[in-house]
């Protein structure tokens, strides 16, 4: 229930599933209580030690290593190299997915809404670009790119308003199927509409400018460039959502997350927050959305099913829910790892999914509080296995 | 708009709405059950449906009934639905219980956030769906026709075929079940003593471990009978049918009031009524955007669903 | 501690800085690259582009074969000079084609490339493909826009639903003698355009339209719809997956309606999905030519090659593989040379008399549109729909 903003939430800690600690205290689950602590106990070290570095120490490994994320199409490290699918191309979408997972994080991580229908806003995103931009489309202006994106941007932020308006007063999981329906209606709007021309698409989606030696710098074959301008995007919406969540507004997200009720008597206006994740969530997704329609250069409608829009969600439950860091390590997973199988079964292709699925239930099982937890949630699971030792 | 399709096979479009309604609400059930008793979305239940419906046509195809054979008489066809049943039943049945068993009982013993159950299903219904579909070769599979459509009951414009009449029945008849069982029997008490309260529960000396793995096996046994119903009025399937079927299924638990028997086949048989409705109105391509914006429309109204949310509480 | 931590990190990040700066002069993804394939032509790769895993492999499979055939042959005529057939398997998703294209001209010695099999994917791909040069010859995509993106490499082996479209109305029209015809697509690149054909052809005898959405599995609001109309024949753009289901539950629900299709549903799968007593007397049209109606020993060699008929396309891709063996056997190495040699292009395949226009299609009047009949559960060929 913690995950999902809920008045009672606090009340049902201890039974969160439904289950009482005195029947389920066996020698297993005492085990993997030990193991989970020990690891958030390893992980706080982790970040202490990292935290009692000198600044300039820090800020030297965090650009070194920004570096290598720039090189990273040209280093020609094996292993993680995709040797079936051009790398740079899957460092795009892994650029791409990360961008997603920061922004769905807002919403789910920071605020607690639990958004099922993610994707809605990504494909808004990026059919702005292709219906205003493609020469093809019925609707076709002349605006170029760089004036496309923030149309994009704004667009999806709009439709994370109307989303959110009627929706939002609504509990939990009832939000979840609201949302989920919502990713639904966008990609049968995209189905059916001739503006979006359904499943034939658009193709001439426009490119970032750019010319160097008369050849456009974002050309159609490699990815590079691309990926570079994807990888731009990530760092800056990063450092801003991380000013935001240190803010007021930061706070005030944590506070409905954690008891709707206690946040409002304590005059945090809590539906214009949680409007307010929700449209700055909705503005990531579309931006993300329309960088991939800008790199894929055809879109459809089959770019955005729902099975993508809960894959979403699992980069961000699975990396950590709440923690950048996390996130960020969930979505490259989601994205890198059935294209790295490719690799690995070349007779089988087929099982690619089947491995990724199997993947997700064991990183869940043994690592429930995420790849990356964050630091916050560590400490909570921490108090509410104690709970659950005292209580039984 | 086309009203006039709408008036003139209003009927038609009732009663099929009603048939599929009935499946949906089949289905709804196990997620709102699982939902009553630990407040969490069982994101896998859509396979273990899914998996049922390859059960009776695998058990049909040991049985002798292929898609070549004549359609059997009377006593055959009685025969091969209490096969189909029983395959269809054990098979989801089984496959709720290794679901919760293998996904959801480790991470209940660690007290984990709901959200993390989620995943674990969708990472099971990914798992369970893909491997039928390497199994199949992602062929759709035809299942063999097992009752002749005939028309039972006319009364001017309404018509009712005996596969329609049927499914609606029986589905009818499996809800009763189940909600006389959760109402009446000491295990069904059992059940709505942990929705309601668990600790006290525990406290009285309710075994949760087994009341939990017996909610999945209801589940289950009720997805287990939607798909030979399915099986039947729809004579294919395929390893993804579970994933639409199931968010319309949980449309419905939600729409009733998720939590609430009653509420699920209301739920169901309204969703699956509107859908043909809209789909007759705007066209089919919109009848899933129907769907959903009639269930948006009612959770502003009414936000926990038509009928409220309860396994417990109201029938108390 | 505190300063081994701080030397260690300064450490690596002077050498990843290196390794940037370093790496940044080496560059592994030559587009268009074309003139480092080996000079004798010994070593060349041709590379099969399309759904070989997945919903549609079938289809994608079947085109795969074909052009096996071919290539295993010249490579047993050629063991001292063996070309590869390299597989680019996308699944048939439009998402995975452009990174998966990229992936392919980053391979030197790729000098041509059958496929991409879909419309769809094609749209996706074809323009890295052309900004690579690497010559394209489909033998399965049938959209007809897609001649006219002016891709100077890309070429197609059959018609398209430009004339398929036609041709099918033409034979609901002449040969069935259809009154009233119900027309349903499903919404794709291909089943869409096909179905628009079809209701321009048809103009009034058209009833009624719907559509479906793939992967749906009740088509009870459709069935409705069309039993209302009362049409005689249905026309269903789109593919096996949905025709199958959909005949079955047409038939369940009473309509004895003739059922047309076209190339998507010509597949054993269609009849598996359907039922044989269902699927009987559905007429499929196809821009294909019957396997056994192949020039030359086409259809006895797969028979022994595969132990099976060939599939739908077989024959297609058998003639875009010998298209671009010819080519290497006359000395083209690079994808320049390759593409020039297919644009003047003149011979004699097992499917047709190949040569292409300037936009990459066929002349029109070697394009046959064959109908094909469901009888006893296997799809016989009825004949040949006549020309307008």
């Amino acid at each position: 229930m913690s995950e999902i903003n809920e008045a009672t939430q606090r009340q049902e800690a201890s039974g969160d599933t439904g289950v009482k600690a005195g029947v389920q205290k066996t020698e297993g689950a005492k085990r993997l209580r030990q193991l989970d602590m020990a690891r958030s106990q390893f992980a706080t070290r982790v970040r202490q030690r990292w935290a009692a570095l000198p600044r300039w120490v820090r800020v030297a490994t965090l650009l070194a290593f920004i570096a290598v994320l720039y090189g990273l199409p040209n280093l020609n490290i094996p292993f993680i190299r995709t040797e079936s699918i051009a790398f740079s191309s899957v460092l795009f979408t892994c650029a791409v997915y990360v961008l997603v997972a920061v922004g769905l994080n807002v919403v789910i991580g920071l605020a607690g809404l639990l958004d099922l229908g993610y994707i809605g806003f990504f494909a808004v995103g990026a059919y702005s670009v292709a219906v205003f931009g493609s020469p093809q489309s019925e609707i076709a202006t002349e605006y170029p790119w760089l004036a496309l994106i923030p149309i994009a941007i704004a667009l999806s932020m709009v439709s994370g308003v109307i989303l959110g308006m009627p929706t939002l007063r609504l509990r939990g999981d009832y939000l979840a199927i609201v949302t989920l329906g919502f990713g639904e209606i966008v990609r049968l709007i995209a189905v059916n509409s001739s503006i979006t021309n359904g499943q034939q698409g658009i193709s001439q989606v426009p490119r970032p400018p750019g010319e160097i030696d008369g050849e456009r710098i974002f050309g159609v074959v490699s990815a590079r460039p691309y990926y570079w301008l994807a990888l731009t995007v990530v760092l800056i919406c990063m450092l801003g959502v991380r000013q935001l969540e240190n803010s007021r507004v930061g706070r005030a997200w944590l506070a409905i997350r954690e008891d709707e009720d206690a946040a409002e008597l304590m005059g945090v206006p809590a539906f214009r927050f949680k409007l307010w994740a929700f449209a700055i969530g909705a503005a990531l997704g579309g931006l993300s959305g329309a960088l991939f329609a800008s790199r894929q250069g055809y879109i459809n409608s089959n770019s955005f099913d729902l099975l993508l829009s809960i894959l979403f969600v699992a980069a961000v439950v699975l990396g950590g829910s709440g923690n950048m860091l996390g996130v960020t390590l969930g979505a490259i997973l989601i994205a890198y790892l059935p294209e790295k199988l490719r690799d690995f079964s070349e007779d089988l292709p087929e099982y690619r999914f089947l491995a990724f699925g199997l993947a997700l239930v064991v990183i869940m099982i043994f690592r429930p509080q995420g790849l990356i937890p964050s630091r916050r949630r560590a400490v909570e699971l921490k108090d509410r296995q104690e709970e659950v030792t005292v209580g039984g | 708009m086309n009203v006039e399709l709408l008036t003139s096979q209003f009927w038609d479009l009732t009663v099929t709405g009603l048939a599929l309604g009935a499946i949906y609400a089949l289905v709804a059930l196990g997620y709102t059950l699982v939902y009553g008793l630990l407040q969490l979305i069982n994101f896998a239940h859509s396979e273990v449906f899914m998996v049922g419906t390859y059960a009776a046509l695998i058990a049909w195809g040991w049985a002798g009934l292929t898609q070549e054979s004549p359609i059997p008489g009377l006593l055959g066809m009685i025969g091969y639905l209490v096969i189909g049943l029983i395959a269809a039943a054990v098979a989801s049945g089984g496959t709720a219980l290794i679901v919760e068993r293998v996904a959801y009982r480790p991470l209940r013993r660690r007290n984990v956030p709901r959200l993390v159950f989620l995943i674990t299903a969708i990472g099971v219904s990914v798992v369970i769906s893909e491997l039928v579909g390497v199994l199949t070769d992602r062929h759709r599979a035809g299942i063999p026709r097992l009752v002749e459509r005939s028309t039972v009951i006319s009364i001017g414009d309404f018509e009712i075929t005996n596969v329609q009449l049927g499914v609606i029945v029986a589905a009818i008849a499996m809800m009763v079940g189940l909600d006389l069982f959760i109402n009446r029997t000491r295990l069904g008490r059992g059940i709505r003593a942990v929705a309601q309260d668990p600790d006290t529960a525990a406290l009285m000396g309710v075994n949760q471990d087994r009341v939990v793995m017996l909610t999945f096996l209801l589940g289950g046994l009720l997805a287990g009978g939607a798909a030979l119903l399915y099986d039947i009025s729809l004579e294919n399937t395929r390893y993804n049918v579970g994933f639409l079927l199931g968010i319309k299924a949980f449309t419905a638990a939600v729409l009733g009031g998720i939590g609430n028997l009653r509420g699920a086949l209301l739920g169901g048989l309204l969703l699956g009524v509107v859908e043909q409705y809209g789909s007759a109105l705007w066209g089919n391509e919109w009848r899933d955007v129907v769907a959903f914006v009639v269930l948006v429309v009612i959770l502003m109204f009414r936000p926990t669903g038509l009928l409220g949310e309860s396994l417990g509480k109201a029938r108390v | 501690m505190k300063h081994k931590y701080g030397r260690m990190l300064g450490s690596t990040a002077t050498v990843a800085a290196l390794l940037v700066s370093m790496a940044a002069c080496t560059s592994e993804e030559g587009g268009g690259s074309s003139d480092s394939a080996s000079e004798d032509g010994c070593g060349l790769e041709i590379g099969f582009f399309g759904a070989y895993t997945g919903e549609n492999a079938n289809l994608g499979i079947a085109i795969y074969r074909g052009a096996e055939l071919a290539i295993n042959q010249y490579n047993e005529e050629h063991p001292d000079c063996q070309v590869e057939y390299v597989i680019f398997d996308s699944g048939g998703s439009e998402e995975t084609a452009p990174g998966l294209a990229q992936e392919a001209v980053a391979h030197e010695n790729l000098i041509g490339v059958i496929g991409p099999a879909f419309s769809g994917e094609s749209s996706a791909a074809n323009p890295i493909f052309e900004e690579a040069g690497v010559p394209l010859i489909t033998a399965s995509a049938t959209n007809p826009d897609l001649a006219n993106q002016g891709w100077t490499v890309w070429h197609r082996l059959l018609g398209n639903d430009a004339s398929q479209g036609p041709a099918a109305a033409r034979y609901i029209q002449n040969v069935l003698q259809a009154q009233a015809v119900f027309v349903i697509d499903d919404t794709t690149t291909y089943g869409e355009g096909l179905a628009n054909e079809v209701r321009d052809t048809l103009g009034d005898l058209v009833v009624g339209n719907s559509t479906i959405q793939p992967g749906q599995a009740d088509f009870s609001a459709v069935i409705t719809q069309l039993q209302a109309s009362g049409a005689d024949t249905v026309f269903f753009g789109g593919y096996y997956a949905e025709a199958g289901p959909f005949v079955r539950q047409l038939r369940a629900a009473g309509s004895q309606a003739t059922f047309v299709a076209a190339d998507g549903v010509r597949d054993p799968a269609f009849i598996e999905g359907a039922g044989p007593e269902a699927a009987e007397g559905a007429i499929l049209t196809c821009p294909c030519i019957p396997p056994s109606e192949a020039e030359g020993t086409f259809y006895e060699d797969y028979q022994e090659a595969y132990g099976e008929d060939p599939g739908t396309y077989g024959p297609e891709a058998y003639d875009a593989a010998t298209i671009f063996l010819a080519g290497i056997e006359a000395g083209a190495t690079t994808r320049e040379e390759m593409n020039e040699f297919i644009d003047n292009y003149e011979g004699q395949g097992v499917t047709k008399q190949i040569r292409f226009q300037e936009n990459g299609e066929l002349d029109e009047s070697v394009i046959e549109i064959w109908a094909y009949r469901v009888e006893n559960g296997q799809i016989v060929q009825d004949q040949v729909i006549p020309a307008e």
